[in-house]
């Protein structure tokens, strides 16, 4: 097993309940700020110490609270790539990437300048950090890690901090250094398009704990809980009661639903994503909800319509067209209703 | 001019001599002694830190020459530390060199300690942690990271720390005296001469006192320089 993980710690109001066991060699960790990611990584990487429980990275046990085994960080061979790179603003992009290498110095400047090459770090060796675009930063601390080869890698937020068209960039770069790296990554970040684009299988996490574990595309196509729903980027979700097997009530829309497939008995909210809707001209159809725009918001590449919900305290629904319905928009004025196609409805816990 | 050329001509070199060795070697014990302890109080809890930061700053609080009492206390060939240090390692401290030294090295300790320690507490700690789990000891990490990251701060601790410990005067008048040859700083001989109204061999110390801490903190200003290429100006 590439992770084992089950540990406990109390942090400030919340206590942090982790378990994690996958072979999967990316793993992708998403959660809102502040919910227990990041200090899910530093336990990992034996920053900080769980108050009680086990981790195994790679079928070796690197912490186990109740055979008093707590390995040093320095000992567990993990890489940790921080937000900020962490790298060290004395040193050489040379010095920064045999930091932490061993051996003679023959042995370490041969594996700094095979990893200079390898990361396209040519004619930076001598400068200092400071003096590296971001890009560049992103590279040498990579090749600060991958130069001691780890058994795991920790990607904390790598992204967060830099602009959109950077952004996009550098995650395609990483993800390509990352190919031929054999070992497991876990990512974590609170953005879904950089789970998606990263990783294999994914795990949500919300004040602490893990809602739910499985393969990231499944988990996006079905979210199961209305958390992981809201995480994965769907934006319109209300209670639902249950009429019968086939039948669903939507007391928020207004609306009564009838579904082919058994709605089972514990479900309790429905979802539907803001760009899964059909818009429909004229006479009323089975399973829509009648449109009554209260704003719009125009952007590039999408127009962002907010309806009325039935009741005067119900969020409102969104509805997200991309441009290539805008020249029909135009034409045909907007739709009377908007249609819940069966197969996009997602049935919540 | 001539009156200043003559005593220039028959001035007795010594007290600078003792002022530089002194403010070196105190300085140089200081340096460690300084980062030392801000590596000890900063891993230290609240209740510990609150206790030993009061003790370690209370040097610099106190006049002088309640510093040199207590040092009299307690190197005194009287008493059970100064008997103990002259008869097992033969080691006198009062009206010696010694007690120069141990006297500059109290008195500047404080300012030495205060600089480290607030530089390391403005170290990004993530800088430490990638340390840990790149697999650098712990000794690596704090002369390799820590110290170099908080450079600008140990810099200026370090000048200040010179500056005091070559100035001082209450402490170690009280605890080595002033026997010129021996334990006769610049200091001490400007409060003497000025005693014998002798003001123009008082200035001729003064103005060597000035150009003396202005190039030295000149030239450790410009060798920091090479090294706070990180420190931008606003």
């Amino acid at each position: 097993m590439a992770v084992d993980i089950e540990f406990q710690k109390k942090l400030g109001n919340f206590t942090l309940n982790m378990c994690l066991k996958s072979e999967s060699r990316r793993i992708g960790i998403l959660g809102a700020s502040g919910c227990g990611k990041s200090m899910t990584l530093k336990s990992i990487a034996g920053i900080v110490t769980p108050d009680e429980g086990r981790i195994m990275i790679d079928g070796k046990v690197v912490f186990d609270s109740s055979r008093k085994l707590n390995l040093k960080p320095q000992a567990r061979n993990v890489g940790y790539l921080f937000q900020n790179y962490a790298l060290f603003p004395t040193m050489t992009v040379k010095a920064n990437i045999a930091a932490g290498l061993k051996g003679t110095k023959l042995q370490k400047s041969r594996r700094v300048e095979e990893m200079v090459k390898k990361f396209q770090l040519e004619g930076l060796g001598d400068r200092l950090p400071g003096d590296l675009s971001g890009g560049q930063q992103q590279r040498v601390a990579l090749a600060r890690i991958m130069a001691y080869e780890p058994d795991v890698i920790l990607l904390d937020e790598p992204f967060s901090a830099l602009d959109v068209f950077l952004k996009d960039r550098l995650q395609q770069e990483m993800i390509e250094i990352l190919s031929d790296y054999a070992g497991t990554v876990i990512l974590v970040s609170h953005s879904r398009d950089e789970i998606y684009r990263f990783s294999d299988e994914l795990l949500i996490m919300d004040a602490g704990n893990a809602i739910c574990f499985g393969k990231t595309r499944e988990i996006f196509a079905d979210p199961q809980w209305k958390d992981a729903a809201r995480l994965t980027g769907c934006k319109n979700i209300a209670e639902i009661r249950r009429l019968g097997d086939h039948m669903i009530e939507v007391p928020n829309w207004g609306i009564t639903l009838r579904m082919t497939r058994t709605v089972p008995q514990d479900i309790r909210y429905l979802g539907v994503r803001a760009h899964d809707f059909v818009p429909i001209w004229g006479q009323e159809v089975k399973n829509s909800i009648p449109v009554e725009v209260r704003s719009v918001a125009e952007l590039q590449f999408e127009k962002k319509y907010f309806l009325k919900g039935a009741v005067e305290e119900a969020e409102e629904i969104c509805w997200f067209v991309q441009r290539e319905l805008w020249e029909v928009l135009d034409q045909k004025g907007m739709p009377d209703y908007l249609g819940i196609p069966e197969e996009k409805v997602l049935l919540l816990r | 001019m001539e009156e200043i050329l003559a005593i220039l001509k028959e001035l007795d070199w010594s007290p600078l001599y003792i002022s530089l060795k002194t403010g070196v070697v105190a300085t140089i014990f200081s340096f460690f002694l300084g980062i030392f302890a801000a590596r000890k109080v900063l891993k230290a809890g609240p209740k510990f830190k609150a206790v030993a930061d009061g003790i370690l700053t209370l040097p610099m609080v106190l006049p002088p020459t309640v510093a040199g009492f207590f040092l009299l206390l307690l190197f005194s060939r009287r008493r059970p530390l100064g008997i103990f240090l002259f008869e097992t390692f033969d080691i006198k401290i009062v009206q010696t060199w010694t007690g120069c030294i141990i006297a500059a090295t109290v008195i500047a300790f404080p300012l030495m300690y205060r600089n480290a320690r607030a530089a390391f507490e403005q170290i990004d700690v993530n800088l430490i942690y990638a340390a840990r789990t790149l697999g650098m000891s712990e000794i690596q990490i704090f002369w390799k990271v820590a110290v170099p990251s908080a450079g600008p701060g140990i810099m200026s601790g370090t000048i200040l720390t010179f500056a005091r410990a070559m100035g001082e005067y209450g402490a170690t008048s009280m605890l080595a005296g002033n026997i010129p040859g021996k334990t006769g700083t610049i200091s001490q001989r400007i409060a003497m001469v000025i005693q014998d109204g002798n003001y123009l061999t008082a200035g001729v110390w003064v103005v060597i006192v000035m150009l003396i801490a202005f190039g030295i903190i000149f030239l450790m200003n410009l060798l920091s320089g090479r090294n706070m290429k990180q420190v931008k100006r606003w």
